[in-house]
């Protein structure tokens, strides 16, 4: 498959590609490489970072390396879970079908980050204690929303290949990848549930997520009107 | 663990008069050096000498290995008038201006009056202590601080008889303190404690840590420390000392009443919401390790005797 074939493909996975605008701009081969490689950025920094304060004895993580890798890879998770469905609304606005390829590849980076943030918590921060992790599940709902938001991205990051694409069929795929959203919300939840009295980054990713909804929203009654008036006019 | 307390205090205190900490700018650099030394000798002296003898260990000498470096203990705070990031208070807090600085005692006290700290300092003699510094947020350090018991200056100030809380207020100055510009809490801060807690001889009235004069992000000029509470209980910058009859609505407990209570005892049966209050990390460890009831200081239990203390948490 050519790569414009390829994109032509996924973009009609979004159910509204064909309605996309006539393709202006056409990235260059190394573009997705490049983002996949900057998207990895934050990952590698931390990982040196808490290296090197056990190791070399630094404070690039703070005193306490273990909650500031825990705190920082849950707010990586996030954003790009936010980059993820800012995707289709950015798509739609600048009318380049081919980005749509990139809302697979910023969810599954999302997810990436979402479970080193599960490692982290489990094997440093409660120390592989089974009967915390259950008690934490059980007692605290933003623990309870973060797991539930992290499970649902796991059917997602399964049938994120082509493949699974191809088997389950446009509709189903979307309509499956939907549970996306219900993962962002509970991302943010957890978020603001977790700090202690600062509250105003969960409301700013908050926000981003609102308008990302609200412009869908918006698009999708838009796009009804225009069906109706189609229907309308034959 | 047991420490034994005994009643008149056995802490050697260190020679260095408050004005001397507080002299000109030229003269700091030497006074730091000195009770830098003060430090040290009181460490390695008589108290360690008394530790040996199974004396009492009140002024914390058996925690002398165990120290949490300055560095961490300097730059890593919960000082939410500085921004509410550990990290921030120490930058943000840089150039936060401790002279003049006036404290005042007001109230049901037999002695109100508005001191400028020097004179509020010089009665009393400076010690050193090392104490267990155990965060609600689960996280400890080990910190030699230098000042003098509470007590001391409540029996100072003669409260009256009807005076049943002490209740201390950090400076509240938006032009200096870039994180109370957002209501992040119910500015100023406010703490307070039962008049018999403060007198307790832990109890302690704070001017300095490992052995030099408070860094600002640390609580200067004037702070508390209660070392079998959550660090939140102590106040920071302290300008006001007020003694009354009623139990003070304390910052964090008007903030968030289902987790944070007037009382805080360090306590590892009951948890916070939204962790478990069992175990801690202390800085520099990697592993946890289990919470000691009162943070390990037994000896004030009886305060707290008859109290159901997971209801007055
Ligand atoms: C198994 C699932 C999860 C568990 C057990 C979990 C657990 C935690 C814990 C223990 C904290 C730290 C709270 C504290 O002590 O301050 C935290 C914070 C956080 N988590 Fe999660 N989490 C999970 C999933 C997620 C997911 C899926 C996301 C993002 C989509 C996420 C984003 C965050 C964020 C942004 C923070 C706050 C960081 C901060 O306060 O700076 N978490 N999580």
């Amino acid at each position: 498959m050519t790569a414009v074939g390829e994109e032509s493909a996924l973009a009609s996975a979004d159910g509204r590609g064909s309605r996309a605008r006539p393709q202006g701009f056409r990235p260059p081969g190394w573009l997705h490489p490049l983002v996949v490689a900057a998207s990895i950025i934050p990952f590698v920094w931390v990982a040196y970072a808490f290296y090197s304060d056990l190791v070399n004895n630094t404070r690039l993580l703070t005193s306490e390396p273990i909650k500031e890798a825990e705190h920082f890879t849950g707010k990586w998770a996030l954003r790009f879970l936010l980059v993820c469905l800012a995707v289709t609304p950015l798509m739609r606005i600048i009318g380049l079908g081919w980005l749509v390829k990139y809302r697979r590849t910023f969810g599954l980076i999302a997810f990436g980050y979402a479970v080193v943030h599960l490692g982290i918590y489990f094997g440093l921060d409660i120390e592989l204690m089974w009967s915390n992790l259950v008690e934490d599940v059980l007692d605290r709902l933003y623990i309870t929303l973060g797991m539930l938001a992290l499970l649902l991205m796991v059917p997602l990051a399964i049938t994120s290949t082509k493949g699974w694409i191809k088997r389950l069929g446009n509709k189903k795929w979307n309509a499956l990848h939907r549970l996306v959203y219900v993962s962002g919300v509970l991302g943010v939840i957890h978020f603001y549930m977790a700090v202690k009295r600062d509250v105003r980054e969960p409301l700013l990713y908050g926000a981003i997520l609102a308008a990302s909804f609200g412009y869908r929203w918006f698009w999708n009654r838009r796009e009804t009107q225009r069906r109706q008036m189609t229907a309308l006019a034959r | 663990m047991i420490i034994r307390v005994t009643p008149d205090h056995p802490i050697p205190s260190s020679e260095i008069t408050p004005e001397g900490v507080y002299q000109n700018r030229r003269d700091f650099v030497k006074e730091a050096g000195l009770l830098g030394v003060g430090l040290a000798a009181t460490l390695s002296g008589a108290r360690t000498a008394k530790a040996q003898q199974g004396g009492t260990s009140i002024g914390g000498a058996e925690l002398k290995g165990e120290l949490t470096p300055e560095e961490d203990v300097t730059s890593y705070n919960n000082f939410y008038e500085f921004g509410t990031g550990k990290d921030d208070p120490k930058p943000n807090a840089k150039n936060f201006r401790t002279k003049p600085w006036t404290v005042k005692v007001e109230g049901m006290v037999a002695k109100p009056a508005t001191y400028n700290i020097e004179d509020f300092l010089k009665p009393h003699k400076l010690e050193d202590r090392i104490y267990r510094h155990r965060c609600v947020e689960a996280w400890s350090m080990v910190i030699p601080w230098m000042g003098f018991p509470m007590s001391d200056l409540i029996k100072r100030v003669e409260p009256t008889a009807s005076a049943k809380y002490i209740q201390f207020t950090t400076a509240l100055d938006p032009q200096q303190m870039p994180g109370v510009r957002f209501p992040v809490l119910d500015w100023p801060y406010v703490e307070g404690l039962r008049l018999d807690e403060a007198m307790h001889p832990l109890a302690m009235m704070v001017v300095g840590v490992y052995g030099k004069m408070l860094p600002n992000q640390n609580g200067a000029p004037l702070r508390h420390i209660v070392p079998w509470k959550y660090g939140f209980k102590s106040c920071k910058s302290i300008v006001s000392i007020k003694f009354t009859d009623k139990q003070p609505a304390t910052a964090w407990a008007v903030a968030t009443p289902n987790e944070y209570g007037f009382f805080a005892n360090v306590n590892p049966e009951v948890d916070h919401p939204r962790w478990t209050q069992a175990r801690e990390r202390r800085i520099g460890e990697l592993r946890r390790r289990d919470t000691l009831m009162f943070n390990g200081y037994t000896q004030v239990a009886s305060l707290y005797s008859g109290m159901d203390l997971r209801r007055n948490f």
